[in-house]
């Protein structure tokens, strides 16, 4: 089977359940910042404050929708559309469970960094189309700093292929039965986790949209229902993302008593904490901080890390 | 089914790659050759050919692309260069240019009505690819390698003095 496809249940089932996760981590996010802030959040709407993402969705839908009249009209409606797009079709390959699961792709690894790489596009566009300076730098900044991350992204994963022998995700996840990719691979784990928050451009790897430096970086203009867009595109990157580190290196479905879906989404949900944590934790640095530990550090220790793996692979074959 | 997919896909490819050549728009343009490469994607899934699929698209839409519209952005200049290419793109200097290309269009069907299907009927996979690099094609390997490195010394080269100037300038 090259490229098989779930049952139309599935499919619904999957993105409806990506979507709704994504925006109740508006709320998610917000909590468990307060939390280890020792603040509280917002705990007025509905019971802990569970409603406050219908009261934010509300807010978002009834703001003008504003175009700037210097802005590219066409692209600029575009941008927004494009990382949801493509950060909702990354699902597709992500094996939830034994049988569940929208497509069995041979690529599948590819092809989530296919989609990752693209859905760079959404920002530079949105920074050009504003045309607007601090919308152009935090353009420029997401184009330059995606770029490079990409590059020792790939890098870091192929330490996975090469123990598991295959590019399919479902593959990687019955590979690692008699034991997690993270032991054998924690150097390409930690090079692939900082290179994912880069690629999703999270905190603390945020500089696109560094608030202090450039008001709010690529989507300075963008108001409503086009700012909604971008915002829970960023949630769908941490939500993917952490699917990926489940399945790339902490096994997946597998592990015992629980039922798989269970044990996956669990597993998904420390991920996506942790990615909150981080915002919490660290601070932000200096932009050619970034670029020159992503070019002198991250690129050498992946490539190292992938001629090691080489190594021990066929001398244990031999 | 496929034939007709195929046939949708390449004509998508065609007319992204039309509508990139006469954009005055410069960033526009570039929106329409991503699609073309995008679709060429499509193309290469449809002949089997998985994996040139997605290299195809991670590297020519994903990462080329990208500095390509990192580039312009940088350079742009608004309706200047807008007018500047609608002067450019008169008749008179792309007539030529596309007679010459449609006798080529038009021998590239009448081999493909003679020649028959194109089809290739098998799956390519990446163990294939890599052998056949590593196999017969290692010398091309080679020979892209050194073709590289050229170019990162170029790149160095070039990069190198710009630096020294600018710190010597201020200093």
């Amino acid at each position: 089977m090259s490229a098989a496809l779930g049952g139309a249940g599935d499919i619904v089932g999957i993105l409806g359940a990506t979507i709704f996760v994504a925006a109740m981590l508006i709320w998610v996010e917000r909590r468990m910042l307060a939390i280890w802030q020792d603040r509280l959040g917002p705990n007025r709407v509905g019971p802990l404050g569970l409603l406050q993402v219908v009261a934010d969705m509300i807010k978002m839908f009834f703001k003008e929708d504003w175009i700037p009249p210097f802005a590219d009209k066409l692209v600029f409606v575009l941008a927004p559309t494009i990382v949801f797009i493509t950060m909702l079709t990354g699902f597709a390959v992500i094996p939830f469970a034994p049988g569940v699961g929208i497509i069995d792709f041979n690529f599948g690894l590819l092809y989530f960094l296919a989609l990752s790489s693209l859905a760079v596009y959404s920002v530079v566009l949105a920074g050009y189309a504003s045309n607007n300076k601090y919308s152009l730098l935090g353009a420029l900044r997401a184009a330059a700093q995606t770029v490079s991350y990409e590059v020792f992204m790939g890098l870091s994963v192929m330490g996975v292929v090469m123990l598991s022998g295959t590019f399919n995700l479902r593959e990687i996840v019955e590979a690692q039965r008699d034991g997690w990719f993270i032991i054998p691979q924690f150097v390409g784990f930690v090079i692939f986790l900082i290179a994912v928050i880069a690629e999703s451009r999270r905190a603390p790897l945020d500089l696109p949209e560094a608030e202090q430096e450039l008001v709010a970086g690529f989507h300075t203009e963008y108001s409503g229902m086009k700012f909604g867009m971008f915002f829970v595109g960023e949630y769908l990157a941490i939500i993917l993302s952490s699917a990926m580190i489940v399945t790339l290196f902490f096994g997946g479905w597998l592990g015992p008593w629980l039922p798989p879906l269970a044990w996956f989404c669990l597993k998904t949900g420390v991920g996506i904490l942790f990615f909150i944590l981080l915002r919490g934790a660290l601070p932000r640095p200096r932009y050619d901080q970034l670029m020159s530990f992503g070019w002198k550090v991250m690129l050498p220790v992946a490539l190292l890390n992938l001629l090691v793996t080489g190594a021990v692979v066929l001398s244990l074959q031999s | 089914m496929m034939l007709i997919l195929f046939y949708i896909a390449s004509a998508v490819a065609v007319f992204a790659t039309l509508m990139m050549i006469t954009r005055l728009n410069a960033v526009h343009g570039l929106l329409y050759l991503i699609l073309s490469l995008l679709a060429v994607g499509v193309l290469f899934f449809l002949l089997g050919a998985h994996f040139a699929a997605v290299l195809e698209v991670i590297i020519y839409a994903g990462a080329i692309m990208v500095l390509f519209v990192f580039v312009i952005m940088m350079l742009n200049q608004g309706q200047k260069t807008v007018d500047q290419e609608r002067s450019w793109l008169q008749p008179a200097t792309w007539i030529g240019p596309s007679l010459l290309a449609l006798i080529l269009f038009a021998e590239l069907l009448i081999v493909i009505v003679l020649g028959g299907s194109a089809e290739t009927g098998q799956l390519v996979d990446s163990k294939h690819v890599a052998i056949a690099l590593y196999g017969p094609y290692l010398l091309a390997v080679e020979l892209a390698s050194m073709l590289l490195l050229a170019g990162l010394v170029g790149a160095y080269h070039l990069g190198k003095p710009m630096i020294k100037k600018t710190w010597g300038k201020k200093s």
